[in-house]
């Protein structure tokens, strides 16, 4: 038998391979990745397994700084070594095993140490999307971290020490727009019908539908039609009140049809206006957050630079303040729900008829914008997506490593009060803190080779660091001595653990896809916990 | 040991004092004590020699998180590793199984995945076995001190889970055996969330008391997909299960296969005309192979983490050098990182573990099909195809069996008849095969008087 031979075109390679991704930050979140430049400074596991995070789903090039020879105990923990590395340069050696992993990505090693760049060719930095660090000491933080922060360009600082293990995000801005809420809430404006969705729910006759069509009608319908009766008798009001909400249940249960013996038959589509009673009663506003973002200085004050982020964010007061009417664009989609397909189909068109005029407004008002400035220009596609997560937009503002480290009144009593809790997620905090100050100090990890006789002396770290922000030492030295037992010790799965997460955060900061941590996670693989904090 | 340098030569020195300095990372974890280890715990240089040279660990799945647990085991000091995983690799795993190149693509995962790490880190002795876990029998199984799994699959975990508890022994006070417990770690990952847990068979709660955290699979209504599409994905469906039976466009009794991309195609295009004619939109061709084959997103990083977390948790219990998770982890990283622990509880009549006869309450009018549906349905059984059988009068009877189709011909009947008419009572015996579990199960039945009782009161 001759087989049919369907003319649609296969999937490419790449898109073969990267299916299982694909379906989580799309084509487009893909091709940003891909654009990605990420640099790595020290290739020690923890750093690794960071880049094999990005480079498995193709990142587009990363750059590893690193000065080091690989020891044996680099060997012993790190995937990306092997036994003939022994004494070759740590960052050239892990790169080629890296790049192993995917032969789309590009890679380069630089064998200098961070200090020596920072003073020498501080530009080099300015062409990454993202600078990762690990295994840094103490000055290096607090001058790569500045200049970091001066030229903007997103810094990731990587612990991994015993079972404990963080991160920090140093970011002056990082703005989202599509954050994949895991419950979308819908928009559907009973409220304040737009006219073809009037002309929509007026033309549905409910009285007169059979059964089978009226168990097939979308319970929006249903909905809008009790508050339109209860209405009858509340003039230009709306339900709000539990009794008010009960009122319309009420009306809803009157609507269904009943059998020959009196009984109400059971259907499913009242049975879901039922249960939206209480989510798609909620009257359409202009929700505080992006009320915030788009009066924000950001937004009002443009200049040539202005990301595109902010341009939309202007253009879309603007839309609020005329055609909106203080409401966003419509969303324009609807959830799934019970209906005939003709019912659904039709209400699904003109919620999003409406999207795609609200969102070509928008669009005008964007190269309105956009020609003032002389800045480049926005695709109609970047408005339409825009306008879609218009309701979710997130914009996190971040703060400097450098202010962190320098223990000001506000990070002093931060950490305090999370000390009082207790949050023994804190006291690792302050344990990674003062271990790094023992470093500097005595130029080797606390416990390296002496973990008793080091106790005092870490100990000392400690009460330094506690007495700047005005706590009083910890009552207990065991954490003090569990952190000498670790010895500066890189434990494998400890490092993979945050290698994934920090991995993955990276990714959504090249992506600009879903929120990542704000700014500081805290993991302990001894007791399986994590903490954010924001410093 | 290997740190006695006096009794050794220069040579074997040399060696030992290299392995010295490569371990050192761990060695400062096992030879040291700290305030917060497992009070068990002894530091000494043995603590590592058991984990490299006694300590056999089975890895379940050569996949997402296998590639990553094989690596992680190894790296943590681990030599005697086996990985089982029946799979062949194929091109859309290498977004994330990075053990696996281009040039692997047909061959088996747990064959390359072995073959790899052995040659990548010097000493370790992984063993590869390419073929499915049911495959494999309880003296295979018994060998090992702990058993941790990435599986996607919610029956084979099941199935293994079931392993695990029919290898426990009881004591003849009914107390169990702790010797025969062999511990089981457990990963799983879906997109950006995942979870990570520790089970100690006929102790802590086993994958069977808490099937309640599987979230059940989207099926779509026939009558939605036949008569009122209103998805893309009811399109789909629809061509799936109505019209590639009804046309057969590779001729009859060819099933359709998610994997051939001229199958998904054939489907990608009816499912448009489909939607066109319904005004549905956006049917992909991604989607049609999202729902043909039950695609479930997946990502390095995710995996990564979850495999970590569950490496970190063997490391634990073959070396007492911190206390376990106590006992279920999950983590979601779509929004921030966050994790959360809690203690999943045991249930006191969980069908595999709770060492009690199980009792099923029904009826005494009822028929065989209420206690089938109560098999397939009910949260604590939650079976998939189960065979039922008796023995009456010292033989065995088989009662209903869908697995086998002239069986499940002859049998067919039985369901409508009442469970009195078969011979069984009150008290009788029911044993209970399915896909979920390796051992048969025995349920006694609890005959319950009508309610009508009351009414003729
Ligand atoms: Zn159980």
């Amino acid at each position: 038998m001759a087989s049919p031979s369907p003319k649609s075109p296969e999937q490419s390679e790449k898109n073969k391979q990267y299916d299982r991704q694909l379906r989580l930050w799309g084509d487009h979140g893909q091709a940003t990745l891909e654009n990605g430049h990420v640099c790595l400074i020290n290739a020690t596991a923890l750093g690794t397994e960071t880049l094999k995070s990005m480079v498995l789903p193709g990142v587009g090039a990363i750059t590893i700084v690193d000065d080091n020879n690989v020891s044996d105990e680099d060997i012993g923990s790190n995937f990306f070594l092997e036994i003939t590395s022994k004494g070759l340069n740590r960052g050239s050696e892990a790169l080629r095993l890296i790049l192993e992993l995917n032969p789309a990505v590009q890679g380069h090693a630089v064998q200098e140490p961070p200090d020596q760049i920072l003073q020498e060719n501080p530009d080099f930095f300015k062409s990454f999307n993202v600078v990762i660090a690990t295994a840094l000491n103490e000055k290096t933080i607090l001058s790569l971290s500045q200049h970091l922060w001066d030229i903007n360009v997103p810094f990731m600082l990587c612990r991994s020490v015993g079972f404990l293990g963080s991160l920090r995000i140093q970011m002056k801005e990082h703005t989202v727009i599509e954050i994949h809420p895991d419950n979308d809430q819908p928009d559907l404006r009973l409220d304040v019908p737009f006219p073809a969705l009037v002309e929509y729910l007026d033309g549905v006759d409910l009285e007169s539908a059979e059964l089978k069509d009226h168990a097939h009608i979308p319970w929006i319908v249903f909905l809008y039609k009790a508050v339109q009766k209860w209405q009858t008798s509340y003039q230009n009001m709306w339900p709000m009140s539990r009794k008010e909400k009960n009122d319309i249940r009420n009306i809803l249960h009157e609507f269904m049809k009943i059998d020959n013996c009196g009984v109400p038959i059971y259907q499913e589509n009242i049975e879901e206006a039922m249960k939206a009673v209480n989510t798609a009663l909620v009257p359409t506003f202009l929700p505080s957050r992006i009320q915030e973002l788009i009066y924000s200085s950001a937004a009002t004050n443009l200049t040539k630079e202005s990301s595109s982020f902010w341009i939309m964010c202007s253009a879309l007061r603007g839309f609020v303040e005329a055609e909106g009417k203080g409401r966003l664009p419509v969303k324009g989609t609807i959830p799934d729900l019970t209906a005939s397909t003709d019912h659904y189909v039709k209400l699904m068109n003109i919620y999003r008829s409406q999207a795609a005029m609200d969102a070509e407004i928008m669009y005008r008002k964007v190269q309105q914008i956009v020609t003032q400035l002389h800045c480049d220009s926005i695709s109609e596609a970047e408005v339409k997506l825009f306008c879609a997560h218009a309701h979710d937009l997130c914009v996190i503002k971040g703060s400097n490593i450098a202010t962190e480290y320098q223990l000001g009144s506000n990070v002093a009593s931060y950490i305090a009060r999370h000390l009082e809790e207790p949050d023994v997620m804190m006291v690792h905090y302050v344990m990674l803190r003062a271990a790094e100050m023992f470093i500097s100090e005595h130029c080797q990890s606390p416990g390296d080779w002496e973990p008793e006789a080091d106790i005092a002396k870490l100990k000392t770290c400690v009460t330094k660091f506690l007495s700047d922000i005005s706590c009083s030492p910890f009552p207990k030295d065991d954490h003090i001595h569990e952190m000498c037992r670790y010895g500066g010790a890189e434990i494998h799965t400890v490092s993979a653990f945050l290698g994934g997460c920090i991995g993955h955060e990276a990714i959504k900061i090249i992506t600009k896809q879903y929120k990542p941590v704000n700014n500081t996670l805290i993991y302990d693989g001894a007791s399986t916990n994590t903490a954010i904090f924001t410093f | 040991m290997f740190i006695v340098v006096t009794t050794m030569d220069s040579g074997e020195s040399q060696v030992s004092e290299y392995q010295n300095r490569r371990w050192m990372n761990i060695r400062k974890l096992l030879e040291r004590s700290g305030p917060f280890c497992h009070p068990d715990f002894e530091p000494s240089a043995e603590i590592l020699d058991f984990i490299m040279n006694s300590c056999k660990v089975l890895v379940v799945g050569a996949g997402g998180l296998g590639c990553e647990l094989l690596k992680d085991l190894a790296l943590m000091g681990f030599k005697k590793i086996h990985i089982v995983d029946m799979d062949t690799i194929e091109l859309s795993n290498l977004n994330r199984q990075f053990l696996f190149r281009k040039n692997d693509i047909g061959l088996s995962k747990a064959k390359c995945a072995v073959e790899f790490v052995n040659k990548r880190i010097p000493g370790c002795e992984a063993v590869a076995h390419h073929c499915t876990i049911q495959s494999l029998d309880e003296g295979f199984y018994r060998q090992f001190h702990i058993i941790v799994c990435g599986l996607d699959s919610i029956v084979a975990r099941r199935w293994l889970n079931g392993m695990l508890v029919s290898l426990l022994e009881y004591n003849d006070d009914r107390s169990l055996d702790q010797s025969s417990v062999i511990p089981m770690v457990d990963g799983g990952t879906e997109g950006f969330k995942g979870n990570a847990r520790v089970i100690l068979p006929g102790m802590s709660a086993c994958i069977e008391c808490t099937l309640d955290l599987y979230p059940p699979q989207k099926t779509y209504p026939l009558c939605t997909i036949a008569n009122t599409p209103r998805l893309p994905e009811h399109c789909i469906e629809y061509v799936k299960v109505i019209q590639w039976a009804k046309e057969n466009p590779w001729g009859s009794g060819t099933a359709l296969d998610g994997d051939d991309p001229q199958h998904v195609a054939w489907v990608y295009e009816k499912a448009q005309e489909r939607a066109m004619k319904h005004g549905i939109a956006n049917v992909t061709y991604r989607l049609t192979q999202g729902v043909l084959k039950n695609i479930i997103p997946a990502v390095a990083s995710t995996n990564a983490a979850i495999a970590a977390a569950c490496a970190t948790e063997v490391f634990k219990l073959a070396s007492s050098c911190c206390v376990n998770m106590n006992n279920y982890m999950i983590l979601n990283m779509a929004d921030g990182v966050y994790t959360y622990t809690f203690s999943a509880e045991k249930r006191q009549d969980c069908i595999a573990c709770s060492n009690t006869p199980h009792v099923m309450e029904i009826e005494s009018n009822a028929t065989l099909q209420v206690i089938y549906d109560k098999l397939c349905e009910d949260q604590g059984y939650m079976m998939k195809s189960p065979g039922i059988t008796t023995v009456i009068n010292g033989r065995n009877k088989t009662l209903y069996m869908s697995s086998i189709k002239s069986i499940e011909e002859r049998t067919r009947d039985n369901l409508k008849k009442k469970v009195t008419e078969m011979g069984l009572y009150n008290g009788a015996d029911i044993l209970v095969a399915d896909v979920t579990t390796p051992s048969t199960i025995t349920i006694k039945l609890k005959l319950i008087e009508n309610e009508d009782v009351e009414m003729s009161r």
